[in-house]
Formats: structure tokens, C-alpha cells, sequence
């Protein structure tokens, strides 16, 4: 039977530590673990903070819809992913994704999957304030991001 | 029918949602942007660069194509850049 993933959108922050042990913790089946963190970097000290917009309850959705793919895919044992919103200053955690599986291919791949998949599908806008307090800016999308989308579609 | 914006599609509409009569020849996406950008200059900006804007109908991806059908809300984005 297919795992149900762990889905949160939240503005606090979160533990990678508790969340690994909650996809571990009273079973012995799992043989790998893969955990992602996406971080804030400060862009050379250029950066004061990321101000992340989302679409409540499209943002939930839509992670659901990824990650239920990807247990589809890939034989998971647990599947959590937990994105933040609000400001977020450097050094500190946007995004987590933890990926249990009996052996390393799924859970790395599914990781990857999930993290492609999150960047061009869920609904989430990052605005960059910079220590030289010119107003907010709009963070552009990356070309090379939907190019690693499509990696996982069928050639 | 209930709009949603946001991020840059937002700060240049001005507001973060409104609720608008949907004219009888509207039936697509494509024919709702056509009629928004006639409804003032914050509009008509919000949807200058049409390619760059994103579309969700009832919280589901869609494409501008798209019949509004018995849509209860439409939101208008920018690309995402969450992760």
C-alpha cells in the first residue's frame, strides 16, 4: 500500500531531526533516508531577507499532488515535505523534504523529483529585500528549472 | 466569480482579490484577461506581459485555453519561485 505523505505549509520554522526520526522511529524496514533542506543564503551579504508569498490552500494542494505522485512512482516508505512562508532571513530554513525508503535509488529520486516539482508547480513567490534597502524585488524564475522538471517526463 | 492575485500580479492590480460579474461572451481564461484589461490602467499593467502570467482555476493549474466552466475562483500569478 502507498504511504500517505506529510504535507505543511507553515510560517515557523521546522526540524529536519524530528522529522527524520518520525519517518524511522519504531521501524525496522527502512533502509534509506534522504532529507533536503532548501536555506536562505545572504547572496554575498547582499541580502537582508526572502519574503515568501503563497496561495493558502492551493500551496497545500498542489505539494500534496506532487508528492502523491512520487509515492506513485517510487516504492516510499514515508514521504514528508514542509515548505515556509513569510520572511525568512539568511541561514535560516525554507524547505524540507525527507524521503524513506527500503534502498537509496527511490529515496534519492524521489527527493529530487519532489524538489523539481516544487519549484515549478507549487504556488509559492519569493521577494528579495537587500541590505541596501532598495524596495523589494520579485525573484525571476530560473530557466534551468523547468528543464530539471522535464527530466522526469516520459521521452 | 472570485479573483485571486498574487505576488507582482497583485502589487500591480493593487488589490488582492475582488469579486466580478463575468460578462456572457467570457468563456475561456484567455476571453477573462481580455476583459480584465478593460477594466482600468492597474489591470491592463497587471496583464501587459500576458505570456508571463500563470493561471489556476479552483486552485488547479490550468492553461489560458481553459474553459472558465462552473469555476468558483481564478487566480493569476507570476512563475512560481518557491524551494
Amino acid at each position: 500500500m502507498q504511504v500517505r505523505p506529510l504535507v505543511r505549509v507553515q510560517a515557523e520554522d521546522f526540524d529536519a531531526g524530528a522529522e527524520t526520526r518520525r519517518l524511522t522511529s519504531g521501524r525496522t524496514d527502512v533502509g534509506a533516508l534522504v532529507t533536503f533542506t532548501g536555506l536562505c543564503r545572504d547572496e554575498a551579504g547582499t541580502l537582508e531577507a526572502l519574503e515568501l508569498e503563497h496561495y493558502p490552500g492551493m500551496a497545500e494542494a498542489e505539494l500534496t499532488r506532487i508528492a502523491e505522485e512520487a509515492v506513485a512512482r517510487w516504492p516510499l516508505t514515508g514521504l514528508s515535505v514542509i515548505h515556509r512562508f513569510g520572511k525568512i532571513a539568511p541561514g535560516e530554513n525554507i524547505v524540507l523534504v525527507v524521503a524513506a525508503s527500503a534502498h537509496r535509488r527511490a529515496a534519492f529520486e524521489a527527493a529530487d523529483f519532489l524538489m523539481d516539482f516544487l519549484k515549478t508547480r507549487a504556488p509559492f513567490w519569493k521577494k528579495e529585500h537587500l541590505v541596501s534597502g532598495t524596495g523589494g524585488t520579485w525573484v525571476d524564475t530560473k530557466a534551468g528549472d523547468e528543464k530539471d522538471a522535464a527530466r522526469w517526463s516520459p521521452s | 466569480m472570485n479573483i485571486r492575485y498574487f505576488a507582482w500580479v497583485r502589487e500591480r492590480v493593487g488589490i488582492e482579490e475582488e469579486t466580478i460579474e463575468v460578462p456572457g461572451g467570457v468563456k475561456t481564461v484567455a476571453d477573462l484577461i481580455s476583459h480584465l484589461k478593460t477594466l482600468d490602467d492597474n489591470h491592463a499593467a497587471a496583464f501587459e506581459e500576458e505570456d508571463a502570467i500563470r493561471v489556476a482555476l479552483d486552485q488547479l493549474h490550468v492553461e489560458t485555453d481553459t474553459d472558465l466552466g462552473d469555476a468558483r475562483e481564478v487566480a493569476f500569478f507570476p512563475p512560481m519561485t518557491g524551494g
